[in-house]
C-alpha cells in the first residue's frame, strides 16, 4: 500500500523536516533516486564507506533549533554531539569534524563566541577534533538567528558490524536512559513555560559509552539514537529495515516525572518525543545483561534498562504492552505531534 | 508538578480486577459509545479494548472538536488566513484538516501569518504585540475551552484591545448526546460521558439521558482504571435493567459543575442552531457571539467568502461520530484516507477515531 507521493505542485511543509513518516516519504522518492548509491541506500545514521583497508562512518547533520540557547544546552553543543552519535550509532570512534554556520545579520557576536566555546569544550569532551569549517551571513530575515551544519568521520574498529539491518528475534532491547527530556526541554523554553526546576536537554555524545558497551560485547546489532520522531519512529525504523517485529513493555520504559506530567499536560506521547543523548541497543540475549551492566555504570546510562524484545512477527511492526496488560501498535510518527485543544 | 496520583488508576492490579467484575457480570453483547475524543486516545493508548470481552463493543462519538467542526467553517478559517493584515491564532490540533480547497498548513507554508498557540490567552499577547494587525482566533471546542475564549474577549473588551477577533465555532455537548440519542439509526445502549466538559457543567446537564431516554450513562475519568470503572457501571446498570446517570469521576466533576466559567461562556456567547461535520445541523448545540460582543466577532466584521463545499464521496466520518460505523469499515480508511493524506477530518485530529484507530490498532 503506497500511502503518500510528493506532488509536484506540492510544497515542503514543517511536517516534511519531522523525522518522522512524511519525512521518510521525501527521503525516498526525492532524496535517494537524485543520489542514487547502495552507501546510501541504507539509511543508517551514518555512512559506512571503505577506503583502502580503512572502514569509515562519514555522517552529516543541519541544526536549527529554536530557541539556540535551552535549559542543557545550546545550538552548538547540540551540534557537535549529534554528529558525533551519529558516527557511534555505527560503532565508530569519531574522529574528526566540519562546522558550516549560517548566521543572520546582526546576530550578537557575544552570542556567536558563547556558542563557538561551548562547542570547542563539547568537541574537547568528545574526543573529536574540528578540521575544517565555512562560515556564512545571510541578510537579516534569510535565516532564523543562526544554523550550523556538522559532518564527521569516524573509524570503526575491526569486528564491529551495527546496522539498523540487524536486529534479530531473541535479540534484548536496551534503552540507556529516560526518554523526550530534550524534546520537553525545547518545547518548554520555547513556550516560555516557567517553572522551579526546568526539565534539561540530555544532550551527551555518548561515543564514550558505545565503546565501553562494544569491549563488553562486540557484536552488538543495532545501535541508533532516537532523536527527531522519537523511540517510536526509530523502532519503526529498525522493524522495517530488519524485517521483524518489536515487542516493547510500557512500564519498562523510563520517563522523568516531571516530562511524563508535561507530555499528560500538552497531549504528547513520549515516544515520539526528540532525545539527545540516549540510545537504543540490540543485542544478543547471552550478552545483554553484562551490555546493561556497563551501562549503568556510567553517568549517562544509570537509567538504561530492557525494554523489550525482537520477535518474528508482525514483521515490521512495533507492539507495546500496555500497563494494564494490553496491547497496541506504535506507528510511525506521521508529522510534528501537534497539541491537543482540550 | 507530579503526575503520582494519575499512577493510582494506572495500576495493572485495579485494572485486572475491574476487567474480572466485568467479565463476571456480562450477559449480552453491548455498544458503549465513548463521547469524547480524549477518551478515544487513552482506550487506545492504554489497550482497554484489548483485555475487555469481545461482545463489549467501545464505539468513538462525536467528542473531537476538530471533526465535528463543519466543512464550511474549516473554508471559513481558510479564507481568514488568506487575508491581507491578519494573523491567524489556532490550536495545533486545526493546522492539518483538510478544507475544500486547502488546509492551514498549506496556507502557512505559502507564507500566510498563521501561529499555533497553547492558549488563547496567548492569542491576545500577539494582538497587543501586532496592534497593526487583525488577530483572528480560530474558536473551536466545547464547554472546555469556550469559557477561556470568552475569558479573553472579556479581557480584550476591559483593556480596550481592538485588534483581537475570536470566529466561534464553538459546540456543546448536551444538545449533540440528545440528537444522538434520537437518532433513528444510531444503537448505543449505553454513554461514557466526558470528563473535561464535565468539569465545567456538571453531572447535573446530563439528566435528561437518565428521565427523559433511560440512557445508561456515566461520567469517567481518563486512566485506564476510570474507563474500565465506567465499562463496569454501565454493564451492570444493563444488566440490571436499572439506566441511571453515574458519576465516576468524583475526583474533578461535580452536580453543578464550574458555575463561574459557565456564567463567563454565557456571558459572551448564546446557543445557536450548528452544523456537525456528518450529522448535520442539532439545535441549539452552538455557541454564537452575543452582540454586545460583535465587534470581535469575526464572522460578522470580516468579509468570509468560502466556496461551494465538495463533499467528499465515500468519506464515511459521519456515521463514525454517530458510532454507526467503524473506520475499517469506510472504503476510503487506510487507502486514500492516512494520517499523512487525510480526506476526513477523523484522521486529522490526534483524537479522531480513525487517527487513533490507524496509529493503534
Amino acid at each position: 500500500m503506497k500511502e503518500t507521493g510528493m506532488k509536484q505542485n506540492d510544497k515542503i511543509l514543517l511536517d516534511h523536516g519531522s523525522g518522522g513518516k512524511i519525512s521518510h516519504t521525501m527521503i525516498a522518492e526525492m532524496m535517494l533516486p537524485a543520489f542514487d548509491n547502495p552507501i546510501l541506500a541504507r539509511m543508517d545514521d551514518s555512512a559506512q564507506i571503505t577506503i583502502g583497508c580503512e572502514r569509515l562512518a562519514f555522517s552529516t547533520d543541519s541544526y536549527v533549533v529554536d530557541p539556540i540557547f535551552f535549559p542543557g544546552g545550546d545550538i552548538g553543543e547540540l551540534a557537535i554531539n549529534g554528529t558525533v552519535n551519529d558516527l557511534a550509532m555505527s560503532g565508530a570512534i569519531p574522529l574528526f569534524l566540519s562546522v558550516g554556520m549560517i548566521i543572520e545579520e546582526g546576530f550578537p557576536v557575544a552570542d556567536l563566541n558563547k556558542i563557538l566555546r561551548r562547542m570547542g569544550l563539547s568537541a574537547q569532551k568528545a574526543g573529536v577534533q574540528v578540521v575544517a569549517g565555512d562560515t556564512k551571513v545571510v541578510p537579516r530575515g534569510a535565516a532564523d538567528k543562526i544554523f550550523i551544519n556538522t559532518s564527521g568521520i569516524g573509524r570503526i574498529p575491526e569486528g564491529v558490524e551495527i546496522s539498523g539491518y540487524r536486529a534479530r528475534p531473541g535479540d534484548k532491547i536496551i534503552l540507556s536512559g529516560t526518554l523526550a527530556d530534550h524534546g520537553i526541554a525545547i518545547l518548554t523554553s520555547r513556550e516560555g513555560m516557567r517553572f522551579d526546576s526546568p526539565v534539561l536537554s540530555d544532550t551527551a555524545a555518548l561515543n564514550d559509552i558505545v565503546q565501553k558497551m562494544l569491549r563488553v560485547d562486540r557484536d552488538i546489532h543495532v545501535l541508533r539514537d532516537p532523536t527527531r520522531g522519537g523511540l517510536g519512529t526509530t523502532l519503526n525504523e529498525i522493524a522495517g529495515q530488519s524485517r521483524v517485529g518489536i515487542h516493547i513493555i510500557e512500564d519498562s520504559i523510563p520517563i522523568k516525572p516531571e516530562v511524563a506530567a508535561l507530555c499528560e499536560l500538552l497531549g504528547f506521547d513520549p515516544l515520539y518525543i526528540a532525545n539527545e543523548g540516549k540510545l537504543v541497543a540490540f543485542v544478543c540475549p547471552d550478552h545483554a545483561e553484562a551490555v546493561l551492566a556497563e551501562l549503568c555504570n556510567d553517568p549517562l546510562g544509570k537509567d538504561a534498562c530492557i525494554i523489550g524484545e525482537v520477535v518474528e512477527a508482525p514483521a515490521g511492526r512495533v507492539i507495546l504492552q500496555t500497563r494494564i496488560g494490553g496491547t497496541r501498535i506504535v506507528d510511525m510518527l506521521t508529522g510534528e505531534q501537534l497539541p491537543r485543544i482540550c | 508538578m507530579s503526575i503520582k496520583h494519575l499512577e493510582e488508576y494506572r495500576d495493572p492490579e485495579l485494572a485486572r480486577r475491574l476487567i474480572d467484575r466485568i467479565c463476571h457480570i456480562r450477559s449480552k453483547p453491548v455498544r458503549l459509545m465513548e463521547v469524547c475524543g480524549t477518551h478515544t486516545v487513552s482506550i487506545f493508548r492504554s489497550g482497554v479494548r484489548s483485555v475487555l470481552p469481545v461482545d463489549i463493543s467501545l464505539v468513538s462519538g462525536p467528542g473531537c472538536p476538530v471533526c465535528v467542526t463543519d466543512q464550511s467553517d474549516i473554508d471559513a478559517f481558510i479564507a481568514i488566513s488568506r487575508m491581507n493584515g491578519v494573523i491567524v491564532a489556532t490550536f495545533g490540533d486545526l493546522i492539518r484538516v483538510p478544507g475544500t480547497e486547502s488546509s492551514l498548513e498549506a496556507e502557512r507554508a505559502g507564507g500566510r501569518d498563521i501561529r499555533m498557540v497553547y492558549s488563547p490567552m496567548d492569542a491576545l499577547d500577539i494582538a497587543r504585540a501586532h496592534p497593526d494587525k487583525r488577530v483572528v482566533f480560530l474558536g473551536v471546542g466545547f464547554e472546555t475551552t469556550a469559557p477561556t475564549i470568552a475569558a479573553t474577549m472579556m479581557t480584550a473588551m476591559a483593556s480596550q484591545l481592538s485588534n483581537y477577533l475570536v470566529y466561534s465555532a464553538h459546540k456543546t455537548v448536551p444538545p449533540a448526546l440528545d440528537a444522538l440519542v434520537n437518532a433513528p439509526d444510531v444503537q448505543i445502549d449505553g454513554f461514557i460521558l466526558p470528563g473535561h466538559v464535565s468539569v465545567m457543567i456538571g453531572s447535573d446537564a446530563y439528566l435528561f439521558l437518565k428521565t427523559v431516554h433511560h440512557m445508561p450513562s456515566v461520567i469517567a475519568g481518563f486512566e485506564p482504571a476510570d474507563i474500565l470503572q465506567a465499562v463496569y457501571l454501565l454493564v451492570s446498570q444493563i444488566h440490571a435493567g436499572m439506566p441511571e446517570l453515574d458519576n465516576a469521576y468524583p475526583r474533578a466533576v461535580t452536580s453543578t459543575g464550574n458555575p463561574k466559567a459557565i456564567s463567563i461562556m454565557n456571558a459572551v456567547f448564546e446557543p445557536v442552531d450548528a452544523a456537525w461535520r456528518g450529522i448535520g445541523t442539532i439545535p441549539r448545540s452552538g455557541l454564537k457571539i452575543r452582540e454586545e460582543y460583535a465587534v470581535m466577532d469575526a464572522a460578522r466584521q470580516l468579509d468570509i467568502r468560502v466556496p461551494e463545499p465538495v463533499i467528499v464521496t465515500g468519506c464515511a466520518c459521519g456515521d463514525i461520530l454517530k458510532g454507526i460505523k467503524t473506520p475499517p469499515e469506510c472504503a476510503l480508511y487506510k487507502k486514500r484516507c492516512t494520517p499523512v493524506n487525510p480526506v476526513g477530518p477523523c484522521m486529522v485530529s490526534s483524537e479522531g477515531t480513525c487517527a487513533a484507530y490507524y496509529r493503534y490498532q
